[in-house]
Parts: C-alpha cells; structure tokens; sequence
C-alpha cells in the first residue's frame, strides 16, 4: 500500500498536469464525492470540531484505531463545494494511513497542489486550518 | 438601450429603487439583449454547481483583486474582464450571490468605483431564488465578447483608505463584523492558526451594526422603515452625515454601503476596504476593546 506522502505527490502530479479552469472542475469533482458522516457522528454534531478559519461552517473529526491507522470525517454544506473539495482532498490523501505518516506529511502541501492560482492562496488558509486539525486530534487521540 | 426598471412596490420606498431587481423581474428579463446577470460568491466554486441561466461568473477574488498590489485590478484589467464577460459600458447588469449577496455586493461596489451606470443587485440574491424553486443551470453560456473601454477608477467618492479614518474621527462609522470581532474577543487556543490581524477590537467611536441586520429571513433587504430603524434610530445616523463602513476586508461592509447609499439615501458614504485587516496591523492606531464605542481621538 503506497504511503500518505505518496497519496500526496500523485495528488499534487493530477492537479499540476492540468490548466487552471480543470483544476476547478477537478476540485468540484472531490467536492461532489466527500463521504457521508456515519451515523454515529451525525447524530452527535457535539463531537466534531468546527474549523474556525474556514467562512463556511465545516467540521471534522479524527479517529485513530487500534492499529494506529487514521479515520477522517467531515460534514460541510453543499453550498461551500470549495470547502467540501479540500475536505474530502484531505480525506483521499490520509484516511487509512497511519498516525506516524500522517504527522510526518508536509505542512504545507496544500500550497504545492496547483490551487492557490485557481481559487486564490487566501481561500488555501483554510485547507491548511483543517490539515492543522487533523494533526492535532491525531496527537490527542494518541496520547 | 437601459432595460426598464423593476417597478416592485417594495423598492419604490428605498431612495434608488432602480438598483434593486426581484426574482419575478429577472425570470421575466432573461435573455434580454443588453441584459448580462453575473453570479459573485464567496466560494469561487458555487456557480460551477449550478447558475440562473445565462450568467457569468465573477470572482471577487482572482477577478477583482490584483494578484500582487493589495488593491483591485487595474484601469486596464477591469475592462479585459468585463470585456470577456460580454460587458459593455451601457450594459444592463445584475449582480447576485450566496450569503445574501455578501459578495455580490462587494462586485458592485467595485463596478461603481469604476463608474459603471447601471448595475442591479437581485434582492435576496441566490438564496432567495433557489427558495422560490426557480431553476438554476450547469451549462455555461455562449458569450459574446464586447468591448468595454478602459476607464479611470475613481476612489475619491466610495472608497476610504487608512488616512482619511484619521481625518475622519469626530464622523460616524459602522463596524459591521460580528460582536465578537467588534469587542475583540477570540477564541485562541494553542495549535489553532489565528486570523490576519495582530491586534483585535474596534476602530474608536464606530457603532456595531452586523451587516445582515439589513436583511430579513429571505435574504432579501428589510423595508427602508426597518432600516431606518436600525440606522437611523439605534446607530444614530442622521441625514447628511458622512459616513464610513469597514469589516474585515471590505466585503460585508459594501452589503451595508449599498444599503446606506442606495436604500436610504446617504450620499456621503465610503467603504473602507482596508478593514480590520489592515487597522488591526497597524503600528500605533487607536483601537477599543469591549462593547462600548469609546471616544474619538481627536484629528491631528
């Protein structure tokens, strides 16, 4: 199975390899596959942390198993696709990896997929918010 | 070739009715020659999911912000834009977007600082068209490309910048972010990334009115007596006053610039777009914290 930082670079190569108005449609198209929450979080809005730095309300929450692989979920509106699409970019990359891989990945990544040109770096602050997130529930989670 | 205006009971109160349309308006005038509607929207991703038939798009961000300066595009940028949108200077244009038309407004605003005559907003803005069950569309549509000349953006009349806040002191000003920006409360908790401002608060002597108090439930603006209420009445502005908006960046405060200009009729009101994020930064600018206003130094 490739790694989290591999997941990574594939993500970065798909998004690089095309013109600025696919990356959008790229991005739309994440957007539109996010995962359902699982019931037991839908029924517990409390449990999951709201991503302040993000305009649209989204929320995320980190499992870790007890084979120290990771699990993401996230519920955003329809009506924030951009935000959606992060979210569910970020779930493609680290969802299944495990807690070590996921720390170790580039802080920074979101700045290297190609988007900021497309939906503006303002707008990357806030996948970056929600890859901060995550790593900082993997440690609590951890511990 | 202007397109009539939309004769709604509603807007006939506000000072300017003509820049208001309805949604019954608009579903009535699509696809009028001289008529291009333009969705703006905080997410740059939202038209692609769906749009009212016809319109283009406009994003506040990678359309009307210069990608180096911290300012808007260029004299000669702005009409490449409008250009590629089918715009020409006599066009009939209608603004409209998500959050009730938060950003729409900020596109109007920017169009105005270019001089552009007639630039409508649709009341209630998307929301309040998906609402009513109107029909949107992912099919982009057919532009043709008009010539739309290079004009002299004009600052002097809408925009403020930092040092006219400093002459400013003594006039009103709305802060119209919500009361935990005003009181310069946060929310800092260790791991979690903070905003773009070193400093939080308010500018001194600026009332707290959000800007969605402008609007109802439906998104669409409250009537011009619930907003002379607000203004008027419990920020007390008086006719006359020269006024200045801010928020953060200068979007929500061009919601209430619009209303304040166009609803009720102030001609002396300015969007100041350098906001929060700029004044917050500041070396040595007054700042107030708490729920209070606090005194206006006075102007050097």
């Amino acid at each position: 199975m490739s790694t989290a930082n591999n997941s990574i670079e594939e993500l970065i190569e798909d998004f690089n390899a095309i013109g600025i108005k696919d990356r959008l449609s790229l991005l739309l198209e994440f957007s539109e596959k996010l995962p359902e929450l699982p019931e037991r979080y839908a029924d517990h809005p409390d449990l999951l942390e709201r991503v302040e730095e993000c305009q649209s309300p989204v929320f995320l929450f980190v499992e870790v198993d007890a084979s120290d692989k990771v699990h993401l979920f996230f519920t955003a509106p329809a009506e924030a696709p951009t935000t959606r699409g992060f979210a569910s970019i970020l779930q493609e990359a680290l969802d299944g990896h495990s807690a070590d891989e996921v720390l170790g990945v580039d802080d920074d990544f979101p700045s290297r997929i190609g988007l900021a040109e497309a939906v503006s770096p303002l707008r990357m602050r806030g996948m970056r918010a929600m890859l901060g997130r995550i790593k900082r529930q993997v440690r609590e989670k951890r511990a | 070739m202007t397109i009539e205006f939309d004769s709604n009971p509603k807007f006939a109160d506000y000072a300017h009715p003509e820049v208001l349309v309805s949604t019954e308006w608009l579903a009535a005038n699509l696809g009028r020659e001289g008529l291009v509607v333009v969705e703006s929207d905080e997410d740059v991703l939202l038209y692609e999911t769906g749009h009212i038939a016809t319109s283009v798009k406009i994003d506040w961000h990678t359309d009307l912000n210069d990608p180096v300066t911290r300012d808007y595009v260029s004299d000669e940028a702005f009409a490449q834009l409008l250009s590629s949108k089918g715009i020409s200077r006599d066009t009939t244009v209608v603004l409209y977007g998500d959050k009730s038309n938060w950003w729409s407004s900020y596109a109007l605003w920017v169009f105005k600082l270019f001089g552009h005559e007639d630039v409508r907003l649709l009341d209630g803005g998307r929301d309040k068209w998906i609402a009513e069950g109107r029909e949107l569309t992912k099919e982009e549509p057919t532009i043709t490309l008009a010539d739309y000349p290079v004009v002299k953006r004009n600052d002097s009349q809408y925009r403020a910048f930092r040092d006219d806040i400093l002459k400013h002191f003594g006039n009103p000003m709305i802060d119209v972010r919500s009361t935990e920006e005003y009181t310069g409360e946060r929310t800092h908790m260790p791991a979690y990334p903070d905003e773009g401002a070193l400093r939080g608060g308010h500018i001194p002597s600026a009332k707290s009115v959000p800007w969605s108090r402008a609007v109802g439930e439906d998104h669409a603006f409250k009537s011009r007596a619930e907003l002379e209420a607000i203004y008027l009445g419990e920020a007390g502005l008086k006719p006359g006053d020269n006024v200045i908006a801010y928020c953060r960046i200068g979007e929500r405060s061009s919601h209430t610039w619009f209303a304040l200009n166009f609803l009720l009729g102030f001609t002396n009101v300015r969007n100041y777009d350098g906001s929060w994020t700029e004044w917050g930064s500041l070396v040595g600018v007054p700042i107030v914290k708490g729920i209070e206003p606090g005194v206006a130094p006075a102007v050097a």
